[in-house]
């Protein structure tokens, strides 16, 4: 009755067929596109890998889904007309985007903002890097398997968010800078409840990385993978955490301030080995530093105007001086019209974002309206030692590593 | 510093002469002098780090009509840039520029993005394809002769037409964006719900109770 049925199994099976014509044995090479929709490329990057087995042995990443154009419409609008476009680059820290556009604009114009301007873009740069850390993190635990560190930085970023909202009137699109200003003072009360913010965001911060930090899962998927060496890093354009990660100690709030920037201490922390797990933990430290960021602004927070009075031809005057007055409707009919009047010239700078170094390249022949703009993009140069990063590691280790580097696709795709 | 390093360079490269910058040091080179002036800065002048690359379209008929522009930055030297800039050579079709991307590896992604917008080409980089739009797109967008509204393109999808036989075309752009006048266009048949008129806001929707009664 019982029949003797005998299939070994497909590895046995291979392991027989090379045993009986060794030399003959074929295996082939397997194209996989990795994205654009895929939860581990964050957005619409797409990889073209070749896989041998489970081993990448090239990735060619595909950009361009989410290009709009950005550089070619800032040519065709005025200065402050694009500020809500700079929202759409890196948009999970948009205060830190409005702050870089409007220095660089403001450097052409050879323009200084007060204090206390300077103060509240300082402080939103900051909370606008806690929350674009906190998401990173959150993504990058989920990339790796742990659902956890999503939900509590999720609700730590709400808290933030709550808090953009009052000061800006929106949570994520906040166009809150203007060329030699702010859209408006910060509201009454804010200050303290932004204090409050840091009071209680310390200790959920020692949570929510103790939850990764000595991980045993967690260290086995990052230590020792993805390591980007100290010269490649350089050689390949890399900033931000990422460059930090692998040991250059590069943060332009430190060698390059800007905005008042140099009045603060706080410690740029730098990796040893580059690998995802030193990524990891430069993130880490950096909430922290920005809080400690945070509590001196709160601590000094000067007075005096928030926009720089003296610029009439670049900072629109308050409504109720539009209201009453020939003169101010006049100058903001002209601001409003023409754009803030910036004269000729050429200027590049660069502001240390949450995701690397955002730099604006700006030539102007005079007027309102940029001749050319040119955004560098920090996710673009940073992704751009994919196909070095990836090849030879496993594809597993590619999300980790696509996770550990935190990049934007609406920055890089511009 | 910065006059200093100008004048260093300038006993170097004689023919390198200062450019007007509202901010950092900035520098004209013709384009034979690019390559070895960013190896003799990336070697002896500490900027390890080209930030950007990019080119400027000075319009149509303007000599030169394309510029390319290097930013550097020196990670051993506090927050020092520096910015170079070169005349492209080749025609005002196909502006020519040498690659970089020996001496930063960076450059090449720089590089493709710089030639799919702006259309220059740079001499001895590796892989020079398009980065941002499609291969087989035919302009380059970011020149000032280039629309805003944008030319409308057949999309490359040969596998699609061959096995149904239908080209695929990109959406109509209905005037295009930023485009005050939307064109001559039926908007019911434009937009296929302006088609359904059995409701509006006048007339509620058949079936369909509102959440929420205004008082008169």
């Amino acid at each position: 009755m019982a029949t003797d049925y005998n299939f070994p199994d497909s590895a046995a099976r291979a392991a027989a067929a090379a045993q009986e014509a060794p030399g003959e044995f074929q295996t082939e090479k397997m194209s996989l596109a990795m994205g654009p929709s895929h939860p581990s490329t964050h957005g619409v990057l797409r990889l073209q890998l070749e896989l041998d087995g489970e081993t990448v042995t090239r990735a060619d990443p595909v950009l361009g889904y989410l290009h709009r154009g950005d550089e070619k419409i800032a040519e065709n609008m005025t200065y402050n007309q694009f500020v809500p476009y700079t929202d759409r680059l890196d948009y999970l820290a948009p205060l830190a985007n409005n702050m870089a556009y409007a220095i660089a604009v403001e450097r052409l114009a050879k323009l200084e903002v007060p204090a206390r301007c300077q103060a509240i873009r300082v402080l939103t740069a900051e909370m606008a890097r806690i929350s674009a850390h906190l998401m990173g993190l959150g993504a990058f635990g989920l990339d790796v398997g742990a659902w956890t560190v999503l939900l509590y930085s999720l609700e730590e970023r709400e808290k933030l968010y709550k808090l953009f909202e009052e000061l800006t009137g929106a949570r994520f699109t906040t166009s809150y800078t203007r060329i030699g200003g702010v859209t408006r003072d910060v509201p009454e009360g804010w200050l303290g409840r932004v204090g409050a913010f840091c009071d209680q965001f310390l200790p959920i911060l020692e949570e929510i990385l103790k939850l990764l930090t000595r991980n045993k899962i967690f260290m086995d998927r990052t230590v020792g993978v993805g390591v980007i060496s100290r010269a490649d890093a350089l050689s390949y354009g890399l900033t931000g955490p990422n460059l930090r990660g692998s040991g250059v100690g590069l943060d332009l709030r430190k060698d390059k301030p800007y905005s008042g920037y140099e009045q603060y201490e706080f410690d740029v922390p730098v990796g040893t080995t580059g690998d995802c797990y030193d990524r990891y933990l430069v993130r880490g430290e950096e909430m922290r530093q920005s809080v400690r960021i945070i509590r001196q602004v709160l601590a000094r927070f000067p007075d005096g105007p928030w926009y720089a009075p003296d610029a009439r031809r670049i900072f629109a005057p308050p409504k109720d001086k539009i209201l009453t007055s020939m003169e101010e409707l006049i100058q903001n009919f002209m601001i409003v019209t023409e754009g803030p009047q910036i004269p000729p010239g050429e200027v590049y700078f660069e502001a240390e974002n949450p995701k690397g170094v955002l730099g604006f390249f700006i030539v102007s022949r005079g007027g309102g309206v940029p001749y050319r703009l040119k955004i560098r993009s920090p996710s673009f140069c940073n992704l751009s030692i994919l196909p070095k990063a990836c090849q030879g590691i496993l594809i597993s280790d590619v999300v980790a590593l696509l996770g550990s580097m935190d990049f934007v696709m609406g920055e890089c795709d511009r | 510093m910065s006059a200093d390093l100008v004048s260093t360079l300038q006993a170097r490269f004689p023919r390198l002469a200062p450019r007007p910058s509202a901010d950092h040091p900035a520098v004209n080179v013709p384009l034979e002098d690019v390559v070895p002036l960013l190896r003799c800065l990336r070697d002896e002048h500490g900027f390890d780090l080209l930030t950007d690359l990019t080119a400027i379209d000075w319009s149509p008929g303007a000599t030169p009509r394309f510029t390319v522009v290097y930013h550097l930055l020196s990670t051993t030297r506090a927050g020092a840039y520096l910015r170079v800039a070169a005349p492209c050579a080749g025609t005002e079709e196909a502006p020519v520029a040498p690659s970089v991307t020996g001496l930063w590896a960076g450059a090449d992604w720089h590089e493709r993005e710089c030639y799919d917008l702006m259309g220059v080409r740079f001499e001895g980089h590796p892989d020079l394809r398009r980065i941002l739009m499609w291969d087989g797109y035919p302009y380059h967008p970011l020149r000032k002769d280039f629309p805003l509204a944008g030319i409308e393109t057949e999309l490359p999808a040969e596998d699609v037409a061959a096995e149904t036989g239908t080209r695929v075309v990109a959406a109509p752009m209905a005037g295009g964006p930023f485009v005050a006048s939307a064109g001559e266009i039926n908007l019911t048949e434009a937009e296929p719900r302006a088609k359904d008129e059995s409701w509006s806001d006048r007339a509620p929707q058949p079936g369909h109770t509102p959440l929420r009664q205004v008082k008169e």
